[in-house]
């Protein structure tokens, strides 16, 4: 039983991790529409940024996650001018392939310029482990996790309550009208992109501190696309459950069945999820007009 | 381009054109396979056109979630007559034909097409069973030329099956040629387009994409033909067009019309029975005259 | 130049293609090309085959994805189905031309149930199921090891044809093109039947599609079954050009090279898919000649060659997307109906 307790703790624990990174993708999602592949791919270059910073550059650990936010940011703003503005309008496959493309030239970028060697990098906040009876949870993992709630309810009042948070609301659920009340568009769908990088930045620095940097961290991204799924393309409270319970559920399996199967899981969720709910549980259903 | 196919004459020319009407209903066309096989009696022949198929719709309730957009609807369209109806924007005019069409279901009530309950029957089924639409935004496929549209009316009436149809075997070919001939003499002579047919559609006008929706929808070989705003957005030489096929449709082919119009001068001069509704319910039908001197239906026009 | 075609019947305006000078052309290249491995080089003629290889895949891929609008991220893990299927024909002691058809029915029926999910979802759902079977199919062939051979990989036996051994890449040569030939005539031909029509209609507006008579799901299914046939016929060739494979070819990556193959080529055309192969092939060879060339000035770019290649391919993509959104195979559309009333200019 306590194995079971075990697992399931760890399983919500990582799955922390997992929300704050689709929370990224949600987040563009409900403001512009983007389906991004390339989350994984910003996640490990906000990662390596940091990792820059830090060990080569000799900056303090937190003084480089900002340097590391600062410099996302740039370049999320780069990509949107260079390649979205042209691309808006286009159908959804146009701007899904543009976003695979951009994950390759990251990918490739960061391979080469920083080799693909697995590098360390330290925790820019202290670790602390706990303990529940018998069980015991990493301090990595507490951490990753404890920084996730943090940033999620950050984000979940900053959208509720302040201004430019209801500004991206508005302009996720309806552009034409939010344009028409005087609202710039173009401005908070860029400031979408610049947050969705903040968050994956965040993201990645935490997982590789647990980790261990490599340009292999961007595959880890690809299981986010299950939580996605089962939570709903467009829903931020579903993106949180579906982490927790994406998260869960791997663990149990890896814990019972073996490491190989935690490949899978995911995928085999989505396949799940996509005949029996294929709005996932909280998305809207989208309704076609005839 | 001169496009003759020997053996038949050459009626789309260009050069002069004359039109000539008839009075009596045209011969029943030989389905597509006996076209192909003469004398085939491995298929059995598709649907053939009837004259006057009656179209009845017996108290429609249809909801969307908490909201009721057609409520009670029952009207009954004479065969091989023109029907229009009309209403205020948000009457619920096009969720009645999407309803016939089989887009949505009905919580309650049923549709007979010539007394034959097509309600439960999928959207796709039935085209089979004769019955075809024009939609109020144009649907026309922009991947395909204008005769690949109007082609693609006939996909039901296609038998050869789907291998011998992509190895293009010799009768697969003959019914697919045979379906070109008669679409060539059918329709788009009928409605005037044969100049346009390998165009794409985003260059045409407006005028003529709407005509060629219509070729589309004649292509079915339909018993009943629903057309949802057929001149809406057109100049007036356009709708006198329109209208000249509308009633030549009428006369030459054996094809009941529902129409869904705001023109009142249209629907004056083309229908022979009119209902009308608003939020939801039907509240008058009859002719074009006593219609139009409803005072119900004077009132939800023009308000209190 | 050229005035006018003029027809007389309704089945020569139809014909694939539509000229005297057309066909003389297109037979003067054919014969250049299937003469090809008497006059080739050794690597000219390993490129050329392996272009042949994915030429099918793509022509598969672009039925599915470009004809009927279906974004399909799973290519390679159907390809992969095709060749294990094969290895194991090929064992049983089955010729190439029984093998061959069976991978791909084998394959359509795999492709059919990934393509059950557009049974309830479309669009980018659709596409993130798809993206689910390759991760699922990649982890099969990873892990089955009975039948895969597991991450060590799995030999095919040669093919034989009358007791001559298709070894060397100047007879495969023969075996793939003929099967290129025989695939592509059938993809061309999707546009003259009620099939291909259907399809484009499921693409373009997919309710007056069915409304019109056409069934969606056995129209989708329909083109699942082929574009992944194709992948099937493509990943038994493949098997049978390299002799043994390892679950790293048919990964998530070979999935998105094809789909960039039909973005750079041209979505719902064979001549897209045949440029859009020819190109994606091609630009790492280049790059790689490039890097060659240049290590006189630049040693270390030899080793940079694999995320370059990375870089250049994404460049590609989005580079077509926004300024040839509809490929190569416009720009050459463009070039001959510039040549149509050449040297006139309007």
């Amino acid at each position: 039983m306590s194995e079971f307790i075990e697992f399931s703790l760890l399983g919500l624990f990582s799955g922390g991790v997992y929300a704050l990174i689709a929370l990224g993708f949600v987040l563009i999602y409900k403001c512009t529409r983007v389906i991004n592949f390339a989350i994984g791919e910003v996640m490990m270059l906000g990662a390596y940024f940091y990792y820059t910073a830090n060990v080569i550059f000799g900056v303090s650990p937190l003084e480089a996650v900002v340097l590391a936010l600062i410099s996302i940011s740039i370049f999320s703003l780069i990509f949107e001018y260079l390649v979205l503005r042209p691309l808006s309008g286009q159908p959804v496959v146009s701007v899904l392939m543009a976003t695979i493309g951009l994950a390759s030239i990251i990918h490739g970028m960061v391979e080469a310029t920083w080799g693909s060697d697995t590098v360390n990098v330290p925790r820019p906040f202290p670790s602390m482990r706990l303990i529940f009876g018998d069980v015991l949870v990493p301090g990595s993992v507490v951490t990753n996790f404890a920084a996730a709630v943090v940033l999620i309810g950050l984000f979940s009042v900053f959208f509720r309550y302040s201004k430019t948070g209801v500004t991206l609301r508005a302009t996720a659920s309806d552009p034409v009208t939010a344009a028409t009340l005087g609202i710039d568009i173009r401005y908070a769908q860029r400031l979408s992109w610049v947050l969705a990088g903040i968050v994956g930045t965040i993201a990645g620095v935490l997982i590789s501190t647990a980790s261990g940097l490599s340009p292999l961290l961007s595959a880890g991204a690809l299981s986010v696309f299950a939580v996605i799924i089962l939570g709903g393309l467009d829903s931020v409270l579903g993106a949180i459950v579906a982490a927790l319970a994406v998260g869960w559920m791997e663990s149990i399996v890896v814990g019972y069945v073996g490491g190989k199967a935690r490949d899978v899981v995911p995928y085999l969720t989505v396949l799940g999820i996509l005949m029996i709910r294929p709005y996932g549980l909280f998305g809207t259903r989208q309704i076609e007009r005839l | 381009m001169l496009n003759c196919a020997v053996p038949q004459s050459c009626v789309g020319s260009g050069a002069i054109r004359i039109r000539v009407r008839t009075f009596q209903v045209l011969p029943e066309p030989k389905t597509i396979m006996q076209v192909a096989r003469p004398g085939s009696q491995k298929v059995p022949p598709a649907q053939t056109p009837r004259p006057g198929s009656s179209i009845v719709a017996d108290d429609i309730h249809l909801t969307f979630g908490g909201l009721s957009v057609l409520r009670g609807v029952s009207f009954s369209a004479p065969g091989g007559e023109i029907s229009a109806f009309i209403g205020p924007n948000g009457a619920g005019k096009t969720s009645l034909f999407n309803t016939i069409s089989g887009f949505y279901q009905p919580s309650t009530g049923r549709i007979r097409l010539d007394g034959e309950d097509i309600t439960r029957l999928p959207a796709h089924a039935r085209a089979g069973k004769g019955v075809a639409r024009t939609f109020q935004n144009i649907a026309l496929f922009r991947g395909l030329s204008v005769l690949d549209n109007i082609k693609l009316g006939g996909h039901h009436l296609m038998r050869a099956d789907t291998i011998s149809a992509l190895l293009s075997a010799p009768w697969a070919r003959r019914e697919e040629l045979a379906l070109r001939e008669e679409l060539e003499r059918r329709v788009i002579d009928f409605l005037e387009i044969d100049h346009i047919r390998h165009r794409p559609i985003e260059s045409l006008s407006y005028g003529l994409q709407k005509r060629v929706e219509l070729a589309r929808a004649l292509a079915m070989r339909p018993r009943v033909l629903l057309l949802d705003e057929p001149v809406a957005g057109m100049n007036r030489e356009e709708t006198e067009d329109m209208a000249r096929f509308i009633l030549d449709l009428h006369d030459e082919w054996a094809i009941t019309i529902l129409l869904i119009e705001h023109d009142m001068g249209l629907v004056m001069d083309l229908s022979s029975h009119v209902v009308v509704l608003s939020f939801g319910e039907v509240i008058a039908r009859g002719s074009p005259a006593e219609v139009r001197s409803n005072p119900e239906v004077i009132r939800a026009y023009l308000g209190d | 130049m050229r005035i006018g075609v003029f027809h007389e019947t309704y089945a020569s305006e139809e014909s694939l293609l539509d000229s005297q000078t057309q066909r003389a052309v297109f037979a003067v290249f054919l014969a250049a090309f299937l003469a090809l491995p008497l006059y080739g080089s050794d690597y000219v003629l390993a490129m050329v085959c392996i272009v042949g290889i994915h030429l099918i895949a793509v022509i598969g891929l672009n039925i599915i994805t470009g004809n009927t609008g279906l974004i399909s991220l799973s290519q390679a893990a159907f390809m992969g189905v095709g060749c294990y299927s094969v290895a194991w024909a090929a064992r049983w002691g089955i010729p190439f031309y029984f093998a061959l058809p069976l991978a791909g029915a084998l394959t359509a029926l795999v492709g059919v149930l990934v393509g059950l999910p557009s049974l309830r979802v479309k669009g980018l759902y659709l596409a993130i199921a798809t993206l689910a079977a390759q991760f699922i199919l990649s982890f099969c062939f990873r892990e089955w090891e009975s039948v895969t051979g597991g991450v060590g990989g799995i030999r095919i036996p040669r093919a034989y044809l009358f007791g001559i051994e298709l070894s060397g890449d100047r007879r495969l040569f023969y075996l793939i093109f003929s099967c290129v030939f025989l695939l592509g005539l059938l993809a061309c031909n999707l546009s003259r039947t009620y099939v291909g029509r259907a399809f484009v209609a499921v693409r373009d507006r997919d309710i007056s599609a069915e409304i019109l008579g056409v069934n969606l799901l056995r129209a989708k299914l329909l083109a699942f079954a082929m574009g992944s046939f194709y992948a099937g016929v493509a990943g038994g060739l493949l098997g049978y050009f390299y002799g043994a494979v390892t679950p790293t070819y048919f990964d998530f990556g070979l999935s998105v090279f094809y789909l960039a193959a039909i973005i750079v080529g041209g979505l719902g055309s064979v001549l897209g898919s045949v440029l859009g192969a020819a190109f994606m092939t091609l630009v790492p060879e280049v790059l790689r000649v490039a890097t060659d060339l240049a290590r006189p000035w630049f040693p270390g770019l030899a080793g940079l060659l694999l995320p370059m290649g990375q870089v250049v391919f994404g460049v590609l993509i989005i580079g077509f997307l926004i300024f040839e959104p509809h490929g190569l195979a416009e720009i050459w559309a463009r070039v001959r109906r510039a040549f149509v009333l050449w040297p006139a200019k309007t």
